[in-house]
């Protein structure tokens, strides 16, 4: 099976995050492999792990699109145990919105010859729109089975489990298919030693928008069909008044309700 | 006037107008001329009801393939429809399937999509988008430069009114043909989930929310949801336990909500937890241990036993209220 997972270098959710510049650009600073794509690198290694590894031909290529930094990803992905690493990087693709952004990672995966599954997490954690999967979905052709809870593929059969608010869907394609999964999906490894170790010896293809047949026009600010013109740091929140129970904390909650007039 | 497309799915919530189509409606009538495009039947009481908020003309499909497969026949249809009356704007909701929809309108449109709109503002012929990113740390404001903006926004952005007149929209079938990759991805087994009886996560005024600390037991903050009518909601631990449905988590990789009240029950305040909730008007939290993070965001805090406060503030605003 070859299998493709996008894996996305993202400023650390657990640190302060900010927007910079007259573009209103995402501070990069601080960023680690999204712990989002760390659920789609389990599932493809999975997937392999369950067909005989790399010794019966599976491959697992990590590929982030992102600057020079952003190699971090592929390596931290190599480390955990995928196969190879691929890294889009080109100055003009800084600033790409979603859709110059599924457009470059669209052509970086058709460089990547016949694929059986490229697989997503269910949203970058930075961005948070969660569209570059059905945008891929669109730009490859490829049935896009989203929001994967479970993943199985028998054959060349992929079924997926979608939780919705109402309904519970069960969806099904044949291979070659597009999958983004949730955080129900599994359980992601971390790198051991010998993947540490291991990983110094995988191969890392670096790209440029030349190899991927785009011109600098396409992408950037000048192929995105979105700006940010305006952004604003919403004042922090900050504590208010902490009260410990000594019996009476019940009826102060209510006091508190009534109050701000929402009892 | 140009055309402000609103996507109505009539196949997954068929009978009458969602809450949110109402006030995508409203939205489009600021907008522009709004063209309602359907997925699945008219009936004559959606067709009164478009009518209400001012549409005049309707697209709808009826094709089988809009049920069977995935997201992906439905954005062909919004995207021909969204051709033929040349419109200006897509409206869609901010839901899994209305963002997937939107991401493939741009792609078939070359349209920019804006996702997780909190408001939309019509200035000099531009739609200009508000919405809040990096966990509600930031608000921005976003347009789209292509020929059609195509935008999914957040329930209550906006108002739902209706219009000042009624119409009587002009109702036309469309044939979509549906593109072989498009018929991919078959939706094999539909389970609907049985309903709680409460307000939804996002539309909800007030969330409780109960983490680990109810301890399997979500009696406390369901009989306080129930006195507030407001929306349970839960924290990723609760939903991993299997306590509550996994639609009611709130947070990174669950609902974002911003009611008016939220209350915060035997939950820590993790990162991923507080992205789904700190731009909620009021936050309240009970905890038992003073060092929660939550503590640090918190309006009201209760360091205490929630099995003794929730109880004990629900007798106090029944009492209240009798
Ligand atoms: C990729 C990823 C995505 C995630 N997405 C989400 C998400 O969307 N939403 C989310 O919530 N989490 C999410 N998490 C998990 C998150 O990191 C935390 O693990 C989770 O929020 C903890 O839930 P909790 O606060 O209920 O449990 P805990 O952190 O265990 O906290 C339980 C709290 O209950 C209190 N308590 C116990 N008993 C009582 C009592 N009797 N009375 C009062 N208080 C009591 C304790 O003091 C404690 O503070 C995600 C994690 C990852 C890695």
């Amino acid at each position: 099976m070859n299998i493709v997972v996008l894996v996305k270098y993202v400023p650390d959710t657990q640190f302060d995050r900010h927007l910079t510049g007259d573009n209103h650009r995402i501070d990069r600073n601080e960023s680690i492999l999204s712990e989002l794509d760390e659920y789609a690198l389990e599932a493809a290694l999975a997937l392999t792990d369950a067909r005989g590894g790399v010794k019966a031909g599976n491959k697992v290529t990590a590929l982030t699109l992102g600057p020079a930094s952003a190699a971090a990803a592929v390596k931290k992905s190599l480390q955990i145990g995928a196969t190879e690493g691929v890294h889009v990087s080109d100055d003009a693709l800084a600033g790409s919105d979603a859709s110059a952004t599924s457009l470059a990672l669209a052509a970086a995966i058709k460089t990547l010859g016949p694929v059986d599954l490229v697989i997503t997490g269910m949203a970058s954690t930075d961005g948070e729109t969660s569209i570059i999967p059905a945008q891929l979905s669109a730009r490859l052709g490829l049935p896009q089975l989203t929001f994967a809870a479970s993943l199985e593929v028998e054959g060349s059969t992929v079924t997926a489990r979608r939780d919705g608010d109402d309904v519970t869907e069960e969806i099904q394609a044949t291979l070659p298919v597009l999958v983004s999964v949730t955080d129900q999906a599994n359980e992601p490894r971390y790198p051991n030693f010998k993947g540490i170790i291991a990983a110094k010896k995988k191969k890392v293809t670096t790209l440029s928008l030349a190899d991927l047949g785009l011109s600098a026009d396409a992408v950037g600010p000048a192929g995105s069909l979105t700006q940010v013109v305006a952004a604003a740091e919403r004042p922090a929140r900050t504590a208010g008044t902490i009260i410990t129970d000594s019996g009476e904390a019940g009826i102060a909650l209510a006091d508190f309700l009534a109050a701000q007039k929402l009892i | 006037m140009r055309a402000i497309v609103v996507f109505i799915d009539q196949i997954d919530v068929p009978g009458t107008l969602h809450p949110t189509s109402h006030q995508l409606l409203t939205l489009a009538r600021a907008a522009g001329e709004p063209v309602a495009v359907v997925a699945g039947p008219v009936s004559g009481e959606l067709a009164a009801d478009l009518g209400a908020y001012g549409v005049t003309r309707v697209l709808h499909s009826e094709q089988p393939d809009l049920a069977d497969y995935l997201v992906a026949p439905k954005a062909e249809l919004v995207a021909q429809a969204a051709a033929t009356v040349s419109a200006a704007a897509v409206l869609l909701d901010n839901g899994p399937q209305g963002k997937e929809i939107a991401a493939r309108v741009g792609v078939a449109l070359n349209a920019g999509v804006i996702t997780d709109a909190v408001s939309v503002e019509p200035v000099d012929g531009d739609l200009l988008v508000h919405k809040s990113v990096l966990a509600g740390s930031y608000t921005v404001a976003a347009r789209a430069s292509s020929a059609v903006a195509v935008i999914t926004v957040k329930s209550h952005s906006v108002e739902a009114a209706p219009a000042a007149a009624a119409t009587v929209p002009a109702v036309e079938a469309i044939q979509v043909a549906f593109a072989p990759a498009s018929l991919g991805a078959r939706v094999v087994q539909r389970t609907p989930r049985a309903a709680t009886g409460r307000p939804e996560l996002e539309d909800a005024r007030i969330v409780v929310a109960g983490g680990r600390g109810v301890d399997g037991d979500f009696g406390p903050v369901e009989e306080l949801a129930d006195v507030l009518g407001a929306a349970v909601g839960a924290s990723r631990a609760a939903t991993d336990a299997g306590w509550i449905s996994h639609s009611a988590q709130v947070g990174q990789t669950g609902k974002k909500v911003s009611p008016q009240l939220y209350i915060s029950v035997g939950i820590s305040g993790a990162i991923q937890q507080k992205a789904g909730m700190q731009t909620s008007k009021v936050i309240v939290a009970v905890n038992k241990d003073p060092e929660s993070p939550v503590f640090e965001i918190a309006d009201f805090g209760i360091v205490g036993d929630l099995f003794k406060v929730l109880p004990q503030a629900v007798e106090e605003i029944k009492r209240r209220r009798a």
